[in-house]
């Protein structure tokens, strides 16, 4: 019988269903256990220090008394929770009652008079007693919130607490066998295109754009508001954040005149890929538990705890510890996804070699760098140092801005507080790979060797996020946005991390100040702004005026901003609070773009959302590959038939047909060379290519066969 | 001056475009009765294997007509009235043009079989062709392609994706062997075979049966040979759509429309481009009526020049094709006849794999190279087109064969395995001196040829 999905064996339908159950276990799981609190974990926390002085051991002694009389109130130690969600709203409750009775307690007594470090009484300048401030000894806020998932997770009880290797194999293990069951038998069919269908796939199809602006509305709005509360109340982080985007919608669509022109609405016919939303809300969902509320999937670090703890015991030679986090949890997942999903791009592709190299170089890359090193390094650090480790462990191949916080001060002492000098190598390996790694690599073959050959999340949006490929949007107005938007992220990346290298450093005659810093820092970008206007004068590329104009403002400006901080001083670059740009970046870009949206809306717009229009590494590596690269997609003489395969199939939304039609070669800040449109191309039009020959004017020849006057019908120039 | 193109194939659009390229003040209409909006032809299969969504066939997005000043007009041409400079359309309206370009395509042939006009049988041409059959797959259970052209193959693939099975009947030994080479025909109809499609070959339709509704329920062959089926596809060739001219007797038609070397008809301002055009005096050794996408493309340019009086004769340049038969790609470029020709040699490489083969034509007497037949591997076009244009030597294009290697990178390279076999039928000694790479590949096209 005529069908719109591909032929399918038993083994195949076997594998689908297993994997339909791994995901019903996967979800399920979270409600399963039971919480029960115990009252030592829950005090624990609130124990005096050693060093405390009088007052501070009495509120110490307070708030533990309070947190008893009030969990036993409150029934937080006699009850079993069913939820987390119930274990974590008696856990506030609880808190919500003792810290009122704390305060009532000082409100009427009185606060304590502080004392010196010697354990004198302070007074103050009328030689009055000095008392300690409210906020001192009341019970914060903060403490439950970073407590809460940890006494969550110790307060579980029952099935998946008892038996994670169980869930284990039903999650993981029966996921990977019911991807890998599906996934075998494609090698049998022959090599060749496999894109049959995957416009008639409920998962696949992609909404069309009312569906997306709603989603994308929903999700912007909702990170922002969330994003109020994680900034602990202060409006004026997510206010600018929706001001320049609403200043950038209205660029866009008026300035630009992309407000009533009409785009291909690149959205199914009929009716929107139920299955596609429904993936697309679940990957969302999952990465706003994983990130901003953990204390909702304990079940899920408990299961994978034994991994973890088994590879820290092994390498590390204890006995005990290395019990997992949130991160390991995440990490395990990713690879396993990547191996997987990875297997699968093989088999897809597999009469294309380019394909399969590049693919099992990400698949190594994350199981490696990204996976094990970090895992292993961990696990050999012998003994600590104060409350650095002796080793440091980082992904060697996560390079700034991606890695945002490679430059904060506690990853600078992690590479430089130890005691070998692995950790040295690092600092300076991550420098040399920003300031000159990336320029050079993108030279020699473009951002390819980065985006689609090493990096990580560009793995996973090749291997994972291969089926949605053909979702993104090919419009002008969508180039527009993201052009504008990856910049932005780009500026914001520099300037957070200008300011955090500028607080970290010392203001003193050691040679790595201040004042070095910012010299260094405008020097790399004077060297910056003269290659893209050489690149300019040189280039017959198109160009945009504007956004070179852009570009250079920025440039000019932050020398600027740098001879006024070398003239003047001040304690804190540009922004009042290093820690509060840091959080609201961590949070904002960090967790949000690359996460919720960069992932979770594979199905909804595309695999590469977050490399598209979010990654300031990839912006970087854009630029580079745009002005300074031999590399270049060759479009073969006159041989295109205007299909749209190839743009159909490219990821980042580049109308590659528009190109190849005119006989253009293709020069795109955004492409990552996955080499996708050559592989789908009917025509052999196609070919992803390095030349140092034409630098400055490739993709200036038309090589489509048309009239010259002088020269009658020829094929070139 | 208002030029009106019949038509929005790529004839016709490129002819648009070119003349608002060319001229800012010309006032340029569109009539196409087929889509609001270009689309590419060549892409409708993958529309209905679920590779593309209908929106990804234009290559255009819709605002570029807006922006260019090309005005659409859905709208179906009744007759031109040439002395009048007129356009009557079906709902009656009219239309004035100082120029008329007709780009209106073709339409597949029905070479008056029994039962070629029940339902259920159907070319591959149109966006309502595709309409149809995506409108009766569902009643289709098995089906039968009759022509071993390009959309046969074609409709065959898209058929089989919907995994209906399908019998694909030829009239010839093996698969378009009218047009390639007899190895490359074998290869092709081994391709098509391995992919599970019924190929017969040397079968004939005879006639078309009525299932008792007025469809097709079943076919016989001129063998005698009974294949039932709820589909049959007519896909033996296409032919100028030029039945609406006939009324009108001062446009000359032959098998299409008659245009001289400027693409002009017997009407001084009409003009006829890309399938439906027919060429009075074609250049030697080409056809007068080409039906393929670059000659609608480059008699497009070419018109566009001739209206704006900047005469220019249409000259289609070296021949230059491709395609692909399931995942067999395939490139010509330049003289490659089916059968040869006294006095051409041919050097013909395949891989013991059966799916990758080169082909390289030459003069018997001078060596000079003719043209290239690539099966399973890519080949430049401007590095073929220089090398025929210039009448390269053969053994020169041998040494430097990589130089046209267009394969992605990490493939395998098989020129010198093109070489030796060179070596071994010729006794000589070459060895290949450029591998594949883009900057040998430029430096050579950059090199003025030495007279």
């Amino acid at each position: 019988m005529p069908t719109t999905s591909t032929k399918k064996s038993v083994l195949q339908y076997i594998g689908l269903g297993l994997f339909a159950i791994s995901l019903l276990v996967f979800t399920a799981m979270l409600g399963l256990d039971d919480y029960k609190f115990n009252e030592e974990q829950i005090l624990t926390p609130f124990a005096a220090g050693e060093d405390a002085n009088y007052w501070q051991q009495d509120a110490a002694a307070f708030h533990q008394a309070h947190l008893k009389i009030a969990g036993e109130e409150t029934g937080l130690f006699s009850e079993t929770f069913g939820t987390t969600f119930a274990s974590e709203k008696k856990l506030k409750q609880t808190y919500a009652t003792a810290q009122a009775r704390v305060k009532e307690y000082y409100e009427t007594e009185g606060l304590p008079q502080d004392v010196d470090g010697e354990g004198n009484p302070k007074t103050n300048e009328e030689g009055e007693p000095a008392l300690v401030q409210m906020w001192q000894v009341e019970l914060p806020d903060w403490k439950l919130k970073n407590n809460a998932a940890g006494w969550i997770k110790n307060a579980a009880t029952g099935p998946v607490e008892s038996n994670p290797w169980l869930f284990f194999l039903l999650t993981f293990g029966l996921g990977a066998l019911g991807g890998l069951l599906y996934i075998i038998p494609k090698f049998s069919a022959q090599p060749g295109i496999k894109n049959d269908h995957i416009f008639h796939n409920q998962l696949t199809r992609g909404l069309d754009l009312s569906w997306r602006s709603v989603f994308l509305t929903l999700t912007v709005v909702g990170i922002l508001v969330y994003g109020f509360y994680y900034m602990d109340d202060k409006l004026v982080w997510p206010a600018i954040t929706a001001a320049i985007g609403l200043a950038i919608i209205g660029l866009v669509l008026f300035v630009h005149h992309s407000w009533g022109r009409d785009a291909r609405d690149a959205g199914p016919e009929d009716y929107s890929g139920w299955l596609g939303i429904l993936a697309g809300t679940y990957f969302i969902a999952f990465y706003v538990l994983l990130y901003w509320a953990d204390q909702h999937v304990v079940a899920w670090v408990h299961m994978v705890s034994p991994i973890s703890e088994g590879i820290y015991q092994y390498f590390s030679g204890y006995n005990e510890g290395g019990e997992a986090g949130k991160w390991f949890l995440y990490g395990l997942m990713y690879t396993f996804i990547m191996l997987v999903m990875g297997v699968r791009m093989i088999s897809k592709y597999r009469h294309n070699k380019y394909q399969i190299i590049r693919t099992i170089s990400v698949m190594f890359f994350q199981l490696s760098f990204a996976f094990m090193i970090p895992e292993i390094l961990l696990a050999l650090n012998k003994g600590w140092h104060g409350d650095k480790a002796t080793l440091p462990f980082q992904d060697m191949k996560n390079i700034w801005p991606l890695d945002y916080d490679f430059f904060h001060s506690w990853s600078i002492d992690g590479f430089i507080d130890n005691p070998g000098s692995l950790g040295m190598f690092m600092l300076f390996w991550g420098i040399i790979l920003v300031i000159v790694g990336v320029p050079l690599m993108v030279h020699l073959v473009g951002k390819r060797w980065y985006c689609s050959w090493v990096c990580g999340c560009g793995g996973l949006a090749e291997t994972m996020g291969d089926p949605w490929r053909q979702l993104s949007d090919k419009s002008l107005r969508a180039w527009k946005f993201e052009r504008y938007i990856i910049h932005g992220v780009l500026i914001f990346a520099i300037l957070m991390t200008a300011a955090t290298i500028y607080s970290f450093l010392p203001n003193d005659d050691y040679w790595i100040n201040r004042t070095s810093f910012l010299i260094i820092f405008s020097a790399l970008l004077a060297i910056a702004m003269a290659v893209a206007l050489v690149a300019y004068q040189k280039s017959r590329l198109t160009i945009s005026k504007l956004g070179l104009s852009l570009g250079v403002a920025f440039g000019v400006g932050m020398i600027a901003l740098n001879i006024y901080y070398m003239t003047f001083g001040g304690d804190n670059y540009l922004f009042a609070s290093t820690g509060n740009v840091q959080k609201w970046y961590g949070f904002l870009i960090g967790a949000g773009f690359a996460g919720v949206v960069g992932t979770g809306f594979y199905p909804l717009m595309g695999n590469r959302v977050w490399c598209r229009f979010g990654c300031p590494l990839a912006a970087y590596l854009g630029l580079v590959q745009k002005f300074q690269s031999r590399f270049r997609i060759t479009t073969n003489g006159s041989q295109c038939i205007s299909c749209g395969n190839c743009s159909t199939h490219c990821e980042m939304g580049i109308d590659v047909r528009a190109y190849a039609q005119k006989g253009q070669d293709i020069v795109r800040a955004s492409c990552v060379g996955c080499g996708v449109c050559s592989a789908v191309c009917p025509r052999g039009v196609l070919r992803l290519e390095n030349s140092s020959e034409d630098i400055y004017d490739r993709a200036e020849t038309e090589r489509v066969i048309h009239i010259d006057m002088e020269n009658g019908i020829s094929l070139m120039n | 001056m208002h030029v009106a193109i019949i038509g929005n194939g790529i004839a016709g659009v490129s002819a648009a475009r070119w003349l608002r390229k060319l001229d800012d003040a010309v006032r340029i209409t569109i009539i196409s009765a087929e889509t609001e909006f270009h689309f590419s032809r060549t892409a409708l299969m993958y529309a209905y294997m679920g590779h593309m969504r209908w929106e990804d066939l234009m290559p255009y997005e819709p605002f570029f007509w807006e922006k260019n000043r090309i005005d659409l007009e859905r709208n179906y041409v009744e007759r031109v009235h040439a002395a009048d400079n007129k356009l009557e359309f079906a709902d009656g309206t009219t239309m004035l043009y100082d120029h008329l370009v007709i780009a209106c395509g073709s339409k597949w042939n029905k070479f008056g079989w029994p039962g070629q006009d029940l339902e259920r049988v159907g070319g591959m041409v149109s966006a309502q062709d595709l309409q149809y059959l995506e409108e009766i797959t569902p009643e289709i259970k098995k089906a039968v392609v009759v022509g071993g052209g390009l959309i046969g193959i074609e409709l065959a693939e898209m058929l089989h994706s919907r995994q209906i099975p399908v019998s694909l009947l030829i009239r010839e030994g093996s698969y378009w062997s009218n047009a390639l080479p007899p190895e490359e025909s074998r290869m092709v109809s081994r391709h098509i075979k391995s992919h599970h499609i019924d190929l017969r070959e040397n079968t004939e339709l005879d006639t078309i049966h009525d299932d008792g509704k007025g469809a097709a329920g079943s076919v016989t062959t001129k063998d005698g040979e009974k294949i039932d089926c709820q589909f049959v596809g007519l896909t033996a060739g296409v032919s100028p759509n030029v039945s609406f001219l006939k009324s009108e007797e001062s446009i000359e038609l032959g098998r299409g429309i008659k245009v001289d070397n400027n693409l002009r008809t017997s009407v001084p301002n009409i003009y006829a481009i890309g399938d439906c055009a027919e060429l009075r005096t074609p250049r030697e050794g080409r056809r007068n009526i080409e039906a393929i996408w670059y000659t609608g493309r480059m008699m497009g340019e070419t018109v566009a020049y001739n209206i704006l009086n900047k005469p220019v004769e249409y000259d289609p340049g070296i021949w230059f094709n491709s395609a692909k038969f399931i995942d067999l790609e395939y490139q010509v470029y330049g003289e490659v006849p089916a059968h040869g020709r006294e006095g051409l040699a041919s050097l013909y490489w395949e891989h013991e794999d059966g799916e990758h083969a080169v082909r390289i034509n030459y003069e018997a007497s001078t060596k000079a190279v003719r043209g290239f037949n690539l099966m399973g591997i890519r080949y430049r076009h401007e590095v073929c087109e220089k090398w025929i244009a210039t009448e390269t030597h053969i053994e020169e294009v041998l040494q430097n064969l990589g130089l046209a290697n267009f394969d992605p990178e990490f493939y395998k390279q098989y020129e010198q395995d093109v070489v030796n076999l060179y070596n071994q039928q010729e006794g000589t000694k070459l060895e290949l001196k450029t591998k594949r790479g883009l900057s040998a590949a430029i430096r050579f096209l950059r090199k003025a040829v030495s007279t």
